[in-house]
């Protein structure tokens, strides 16, 4: 691995824990034109946090690709309908840019309605569509009076900043169906599951767990989700918010409107999945058997899974762990997952991370921990060489990356086929985890084969 | 039952793509531009653009693929996209220091009328490209054509840009060898190399989509065309494009501005469009037939008449790219099999025209369309069941619930490996496709059989 130069500009995107450097990470920024960038864009987070609503149609205004590089790439479970999995695109050609797309999405809309019946709409808005001026709006709202359903606008103009705008997107065209609905009577000792999109059947854990603790689950946004169940959610009491980007600001709508208060949790890792819970259940503390039901779930839970977590924990100990997320959030989760099974975070770095959450992971992290904000392949590598990672964990982009330098690889994004959360996830995890990084293939790779005969 | 929501009754659509079989340009560009040595593919336009395409490549080849971006932000959107590709060209040189830059351009970059020949320029002036490196671009509308057009237009980009005539001959052939596999690009060279003939093959990206682990994280893996070997194009003898709509527009351009004389092919899928290519070649180099060529093909013949009764009369349905979709139709025909279902997400017209000739013999019982989706081909395959299906990984959710022998083939292929590896053209390369098809539909006879009927020697 040469040695590579960091563009100046990145200096503060990177810090080093324990170096000389006072601590004022940069970051919320536009990348760099030029950088080769993990990020994606406006359009993506729209998409990721609303398709897994399987009753729904999802229809990408735009040119083809953004359709075909999305057509069920997430492999968010339902155990009903499927109509999110199938991909419907108005496939705009270059007369549609000059006379505009807003009679063909007319027709599509109406077509598609006609054909599967969904119970609501979502059109996304792609780059395009903000530069030729189409008005979506207004189209969803002729076809919404034909065709008596929700057909919902979703502003994911690729260009209109970054991920987390997309997510904001997503949120308000969320907002718009939630708000449809007359009836927002408060259901008692209910919750929302935000953030969560049964990527390998997760929402179900965590549905089982909220059900034993006699809490009543009203909408999960959106793990498999029902339009129906998302227009409930005015209906909760409380809000339980995973995945820090995403849906927070779903959150302070629903606040603001039906005063529905929200927390921030996380259900990777033993620590964390305990915690949320207890949270929940210290909400409802009006009913104490909740508290104690949460209690006597913990505790068989934690005591189930102990046992197999400790014989990982045996080979695993002392091991390095490089992660790189979406979310600064999940990787808080992580440093404290990989410590329940003995591993040492050495590089950490998130796509969409806040300064306190930059704060927050330097707090977490051992000295000479690299922390990186909006990384690029080269610095991903350049570290993980450095630091002589065992694993990495990280997405689609990373994984053969990863492999090439002869380092073990855990999926801790969209391409993860087990659920990872709650206790059962902890125990998933490490397994998959165990499994990479005492995998012999390792030995056979030639910078590892190497430092083994020089000791 | 995944696609349970698709009816067999079949109705007119006009406004509407359901389940693409394609995607846009600029996705084409950048597999072209990685099958250049040390190249720095970069997309001019949003973020997710680049995102997507990086990680759809990723998928199909499992490979880490590099290729960096504008980053338009509304802004850029609003007063055009100069600033950041000047900026983008200046931090890409600096940081990455690959040997150029191959810029393609989104439908966004488009439709605000970016001018990339210009900012290219600016950026020359304002001393952004070091010297003896260089930056070459091509226009790629998401909005018109597909995928394939996209690679066509950097392939061209890529000849064009670099050419130069010095009125001495190189002695070699130019070879486009068309929106194929790494895989294929070696067999291509091999085949030509096994001829006598010296190729510059050129987009190449063998060595960099199937590249060995090291223990290293290269950025420009070894593999790819070199700058000089595009640079001494105009100096080639002749130039053979595979594939009209992936290869046709660069070997024409360097025939028109360079007088390289230039031939069109089909790419040399299955016997007689492998024979056609060989023969080519031989004229054109003046070359005579080896041995070794003669065997392989020998060979392939050797298996087609051995398993013909397994592959007479079988239905097939197929989806994927017009270059690969004519000579695999013809293939197909060629060893007794019935194609009845043909689509491609690819405009153009001779697409059908090509189909219908090749499939002559079956009169106008054939369904074919170009452009269509695969929500048409899977209708058409309700009202008449086939016995195998050739696509892309999309096809996984039709064969899945019609439950069909399926072969995987084209791009992208996002779920098992091999393409990377394994050629299917030239001889050697349908022995290939022959092993994967007869593989399923023996399975399949050997799943469905009855214990008695149940079969060892087969």
């Amino acid at each position: 691995m040469t040695l590579i130069s960091v563009l100046e500009a990145r200096q503060k995107q990177i810090f080093t824990k324990g170096g000389n450097a006072s601590f004022d990470m940069s970051c919320e920024t536009k990348s760099l034109a030029g950088a080769v960038s993990q990020r994606a864009c406006v359009f993506c987070g729209s998409r990721v946090v609303i398709y897994p609503i399987a009753d729904a149609l999802h229809l990408i205004h735009g040119p083809i690709g953004c359709a075909s590089f999305t057509w069920d790439i997430r492999g968010a479970l339902s155990s009903g309908p499927e109509l999110h999995r199938m991909s419907f695109s108005t496939d705009l050609s270059e007369t549609d840019i000059i006379y505009g797309g807003e009679k063909k999405l007319e027709k599509a809309l109406l077509e598609l309605i006609e054909k599967y019946s969904p119970k609501a709409a979502f059109v996304y808005c792609t780059c395009i569509v903000g530069i030729i001026g189409d008005d979506v709006g207004a189209v969803c709202k002729a076809v919404e009076e034909t065709a008596k359903i929700p057909v919902i606008p979703v502003h994911s103009e690729g260009f209109k900043g970054t991920k987390k705008d997309g997510y904001k997107a997503a949120c308000d065209a969320l907002f718009n169906l939630i708000q449809r609905n007359p009836n927002q009577k408060t259901i008692p000792e209910s919750i929302n599951i935000l953030g969560e999109f049964n990527i390998g059947g997760e929402t179900w854990i965590i549905k089982k767990y909220y059900e034993a603790m006699g809490v009543k689950v009203v909408s999960v946004i959106t793990g498999d989700g029902r339009v129906n169940e998302v227009m409930q959610a005015g209906r909760a009491c409380l809000n339980v918010v995973q995945c820090s980007g995403s849906v927070t600001h779903l959150a302070k709508d629903m606040e603001r409107e039906y005063g529905i208060p929200y927390i921030r949790v996380s259900y990777f890792g033993i620590e964390d999945t305990s915690d949320a819970l207890y949270k929940v259940a210290s909400h409802f503390k009006d009913n104490p058997e909740i508290m104690e039901k949460t209690m006597a779930l913990v505790k068989e839970e934690v005591s189930r899974i102990i046992p197999g977590l400790e014989a990982r924990k045996k080979d695993l100990a002392g091991k390095k762990a490089a992660l790189y997320v979406g979310g600064a959030f999940k990787a808080f989760s992580l440093i404290k997952a990989l410590k329940t099974i003995g591993m040492r975070v050495i590089l950490a770095g998130s796509q969409t991370g806040t300064r306190e959450d930059y704060e927050i992971l330097r707090q977490m992290c051992d000295e000479g921990t690299v922390i990186l904000d909006d990384a690029n392949p080269l610095e991903l590598a350049k570290y993980a060489v450095e630091k002589d990672a065992d694993l990495f964990i990280g997405g689609v982009k990373e994984r053969p990356i990863a492999y090439k330098m002869g380092i073990g690889f855990c999926d801790h994004n969209h391409e993860r086929k087990i659920p990872l959360v709650g206790f059962e996830g902890m125990e998933n995890f490490a397994e998959e985890v165990h499994s990479t990084v005492t995998s012999p293939v390792w030995d056979l790779v030639p910078r590892r084969a190497r430092g083994k005969k020089e000791c | 039952m995944l696609l349970r929501h698709t009816p067999k009754e079949i109705t007119e659509r006009k406004s509407l793509t359901i389940n693409p079989v394609k995607t846009c340009q600029p996705i084409g560009a950048m597999y072209a531009a990685l099958g250049i040595h040390g190249c720095m593919p970069h997309s001019h336009g949003s973020q997710g653009c680049c995102a997507y395409h990086r990680s759809t490549l990723t998928r199909h080849y499992r490979e880490p693929i590099m290729a960096a971006t504008s980053s338009f932000t509304e802004g850029a959107s609003v007063f055009g996209g100069q600033a950041n590709l000047v900026q983008a060209i200046d931090n890409i040189f600096t940081t990455y220091d690959p040997d150029l830059i191959a810029v393609h351009t989104t439908c966004l970059s488009e439709t605000i009328g970016d001018d990339v020949n210009q900012i290219v320029d600016k950026a020359h002036k304002d001393g952004k490209v070091p010297a003896g490196k260089y930056v070459i671009h091509c226009s790629t509308p998401s909005y018109v054509g597909s995928h394939v057009t996209g690679f066509s237009n950097m392939v061209k980009a890529m000849a064009v840009q670099f050419a130069q005539k010095t009125g001495k001959t190189n002695g070699k052939f130019n070879i486009v060898p068309g929106y194929v596999e790494p895989s294929d690009m070696t067999e291509i060279k091999d085949m030509v190399k096994t001829l006598g003939i010296d190729p510059i093959l050129f987009p190449d990206t063998s060595g960099i989509l199937n590249g060995p682990l090291t223990g290293k994280y290269a950025m420009y893996p070894k593999g790819g065309v070199s700058v000089k070997e595009l640079k001494s194009t105009g100096d080639s003898l002749g130039s053979i494009g595979l594939g009209t709509l992936a290869s046709a527009d660069a070997v024409r351009a360097l025939d028109t501005q360079f007088k390289v004389p230039c031939q069109v092919l089909d790419l040399p899928i299955g016997l007689l469009a492998t024979d056609r290519f060989i023969n080519t070649l031989r004229t054109a180099a003046g070359v005579c037939v080896p041995d070794a060529i003669t065997q392989d093909r020998g060979r392939l013949l050797d298996v087609i008449s051995d398993m013909q009764s397994y592959l007479y009369g079988k239905k097939v349905a197929l989806a994927g790219d017009p270059d690969q979709l004519i000579p695999l139709t013809e293939f197909l025909v060629t060893i007794g099999m019935k194609p009845v279902h043909i689509v491609t997400g690819t405009p153009g017209k001779a697409f059908t025209a090509r189909i219908k000739e090749i499939t002559a013999r079956f009169g106008d019982d054939i369904n074919v369309k170009g452009p269509g989706d695969m929500f048409t081909l899977h209708q058409w395959i309700k009202n008449e069941p086939v016995d195998l299906l050739i696509a892309n990984t999309y096809g996984k959710y039709i064969a899945r619930d019609e439950d069909i022998p399926y072969v995987r083939f084209g791009f992208p292929i996002l779920d098992r490996v091999g393409h990377a590896y394994f050629p299917t053209v030239g001889y050697r390369g349908g022995i290939r496709l022959l092993e994967k098809i007869l593989g399923v539909l023996m399975d399949r006879q050997d799943r469905d059989a009855l214990e008695e009927s149940f079969e060892l020697v087969m």
